[in-house]
């Protein structure tokens, strides 16, 4: 995809620093340019028992405009998710992301396919940014046999071992010390990797939370907690769950980093600073202050608990995607055209991976009876009516 | 075989409490004997050697040697790394184990006793039972939970109940009960072994228990397969399933119901999930009759799947209903008496054979 071109007049945002050297006449192809550019953060980082890092973040235009397509592909596939659920071609339970995308581009950005992560229902963006495909992601929420649990296990349960994702977890606050335990599995093996183990506001007042940071916090576990507060627990506000909504202090005697979860460059530094800090000295907690526009989930208008002002606020003021826009325009890295061009792109490659999801089969019956053992002896398993219907587990 | 014979002319000396010396030889025997708890220290000792991602973790697990000195020695030999001794907060290292084995690693997490598990159920339930279910196979638990399971002696309501029956109807799970030391041996063994999660329930008052191992079981590959139900003594009039302590319980009453010319196969069932219906209902074709054992609360228990799975495959072979013996349906009393009076006693086992018996015989011919 290498693009080169003349520099336009595209207008610029007045608000983002120009590029420290603005002579060129022709740009260099955006796609493989590694050039790079340097780019403050929309607010400085606030750090509880530890220094903050810089807020100077250093990018190149081939990062942007990764982080420019993959945000919007991630907001196209929940958005048509969001269409598929009331078209109830999706049933049960759906948690959309959309708002919230820079965290999930920006994290990979600071990191290796040999990190894990682990996070909780609203994982399906999380689930892209280690690689996943958007026929997995519709198959799966479409119940098929091409999802990537091969339909057995929803919205709420995707996972990606291969690229150390471990899900996808229905009870809030466990995915904290499972992700604890995946940075004690890390150690044990001397990987020399860390765990990411994101939860919600909600979540963060889970006793389990604590139970796990304290072991992690005694072993020196390479464990990076991330609160991903979106400022409401389903439908109740920060201020109404926890008397301290200060989550990145609330690890206590283990140190802590408040950062804008809607500037991807933001998260990139935290998460790269956060892997440097729990390879060395132990468990870390980040604060990710994001923004969710859907509901809790698509049972949940979002609207009685948050004011629609409040809502579109946020999506005129601090977008992650629109921030990237304005970021990649005024840096002269691509027009306003081609930025249009890949929001199209993306939306066709959803549509066409939700007409490939739709022509996926759902399960054989057989598997019903399947993977309930990764080792099954040779036991019987049952229906419904177990004179009718009985299985031998492989 | 020939570890059964022996066990039969044997019989009444296994059941009394010797004194814990390790490797004295009884004068009667050439087996050796071994305690219960020498037979788990050695089968965590030996699965840990073979595998390096084999690592134990639990309260006191450590320094203090295990609350019932079932990982003695093993912080000494396998070093803090692998030996790990948790704060009190069964959620959040039961929550570490699992992901730990999502990893890929051999977690066995200890209980100190089976009730503390329940702070920790659903990373038992949610967390590691499904999720080779709803991933389809991509992460598998290969984790053991251990621990004493049921009554001890006179620890209360709080301190006494027995989770067999909760944990064996869960699907994902396996959940064993070994009896004596060769049961606990080979069944840790397979625990540990095995890709799936395994609930492991001991018992603490077998723990002093000495019972005689053959040299195959003491070798280091001596393994059991889970699933298997064991004949621990053939019989042709009543069939008794037990696991776990009662399993002594039902070879004394199986003694006592000889001398009165019934002859009781007793079935040590060493694995309540997978259930050995096969062997539970061969008997029952065999003997026509069935009481069921089991310590712990009677509704919804263990014994009445039993139940079921014979009325469902061996209906016409019963010749009597199923009786039932369990412990009492209320929670654990302390005061002696009570406490007796709330678990099965060798007397309601034979009680209930009897009944079992002689439901076609009338009562004129037992004259």
């Amino acid at each position: 995809m290498a693009l080169s071109y003349l520099r336009s007049s595209s207008s610029r945002s007045a608000n983002l620093l120009k590029p420290l050297s603005s002579g060129l006449s022709l740009r260099s192809p955006i796609s493989t340019d590694t050039t790079p550019i340097t780019v403050e953060t929309s607010v400085p980082f606030t750090s509880h028992r530890c220094d903050a890092p810089s807020r100077s973040v250093e990018t190149n235009p081939k990062e942007l405009l990764t982080f420019f397509r993959d945000m919007a592909l991630m907001r196209r596939m929940e958005i048509a998710a969001d269409s598929l659920y009331k078209a109830k071609l999706i049933r049960g339970f759906c948690h959309l992301y959309d708002g919230q995308e820079a965290f999930a581009v920006g994290m990979e950005a600071a990191i290796t396919k040999k990190d894990c992560i682990i996070t909780a229902y609203r994982d399906h963006c999380t689930f892209m940014g280690r690689g996943g495909t958007l026929l997995e992601v519709f198959a799966e929420l479409m119940g098929r046999q091409a999802g990537c649990s091969k339909g057995k296990g929803g919205s709420m349960h995707f996972y990606k071992k291969d690229s150390n994702f471990y899900g996808g977890h229905g009870i809030v606050g466990a995915q904290v010390p499972l992700g604890c335990g995946l940075a004690f599995a890390q150690k044990y093996s001397k990987d020399e990797t860390v765990t990411f183990a994101m939860y919600g506001d909600g979540a963060a007042n889970q006793g389990q939370l604590f139970e796990a940071l304290n072991i992690s916090a005694l072993w020196d576990l390479p464990a990076i907690l991330v609160c991903e507060n979106n400022h409401y627990g389903m439908g109740t506000a920060e201020w109404r769950a926890a008397k301290s909504p200060a989550y990145y202090k609330r690890g206590d005697y283990v140190p802590g980093l408040k950062v804008d979860g809607m500037d991807a460059l933001a998260v990139k530094q935290a998460c790269k600073f956060a892997k440097e800090h729990a390879l060395k000295s132990g468990p870390i907690i980040l604060e990710m202050d994001t923004y969710r526009y859907h509901g809790h989930s698509m049972s949940d208008p979002g609207s009685t608990y948050r004011t629609r002002d409040e809502i579109s606020g946020v999506r005129q003021e601090r977008d992650p995607i629109e921030r990237i826009r304005k970021l990649i325009l005024s840096h002269d890295l691509a027009s306003e055209k081609e930025l249009k061009d890949i929001e199209k792109e993306v939306r066709k490659e959803v549509d066409d991976a939700i007409t490939r999801a739709k022509e996926s089969p759902m399960p054989e019956p057989s598997k019903l009876f399947t993977n309930v053992y990764a080792k099954g002896l040779g036991v019987e398993s049952f229906g419904a009516d177990r004179k009718e219907v009985r299985a031998t587990l492989p | 075989m020939l570890a059964i014979s022996r066990q039969r002319i044997l019989g009444q000396s296994f059941q009394k409490i010797r004194p814990a010396v390790p490797g004295l030889r009884s004068y009667s025997s050439a087996a050796k004997q071994i305690t219960v708890r020498e037979a788990l220290n050695s089968a965590l000792d030996e699965e840990m050697s073979a595998d390096p991602k084999v690592f134990l973790m639990g309260e006191e697990v450590g320094e203090y040697q295990g609350a019932y000195k079932i990982t003695k020695g093993l912080l000494e030999k396998y070093g803090p790394e692998r030996v790990l001794d948790t704060p009190i907060t069964e959620a959040g290292f039961t929550g570490i184990g699992v992901g730990a084995a999502y990893y890929g690693l051999k977690p066995v997490v200890e209980f100190m006793t089976f009730n503390f598990s329940m702070q920790a159920i659903d990373h038992i339930i949610n967390s590691a039972a499904k999720s080779n279910y709803m991933s389809a196979g991509q992460i598998s638990v290969p984790i053991v939970f251990r621990g004493p399971n049921g009554a001890a002696a006179g620890v209360g309501a709080q301190h006494s109940q027995c989770y067999a029956a909760w944990y064996a109807s869960c699907p994902g799970l396996k959940v064993l009960s070994p009896y004596n030391s060769e049961d606990a041996r080979g069944l840790l063994k397979a625990a540990i072994r095995d890709p799936d999660p395994v609930v492991f329930l001991e018992n603490e008052l077998l723990y002093g228990e000495s019972y005689p191992v053959s040299d195959e079981v003491l070798d280091s590959s001596f393994c059991l397969p889970i699933g298997k139900a064991k004949i621990e003594r053939e019989g042709k009039d009543v069939t008794i399933t037990a696991f776990s302590k009662m399993v002594g319980y039902a070879l004394k009453a199986a003694e006592i119901l000889e001398k009165d010319g019934i002859y009781a196969e007793v079935i040590n069932l060493r694995s309540i999930r997978p259930l050995d219906r096969s062997t539970i209902n061969a008997s029952v074709r065999k003997t026509n009759r069935l009481i069921t054992v089991e310590e712990g609360f009677p509704q919804h228990g263990v014994g009445a799947e039993i139940c079921a799975s014979v009325v469902e495959e061996s209906f016409a072979y019963l010749d009597a209903p199923v009786e039932r013996i369990a412990g009492a349906d209320v929670p654990m009393p302390y005061a002696a008496n009570l406490e007796r009076m709330a678990v099965p006693q060798v007397e309601d086992i034979v009680r209930a054979a009897k009944r079992a018996c002689y439901r076609s015989v009338p009562l004129a011919a037992t004259a």
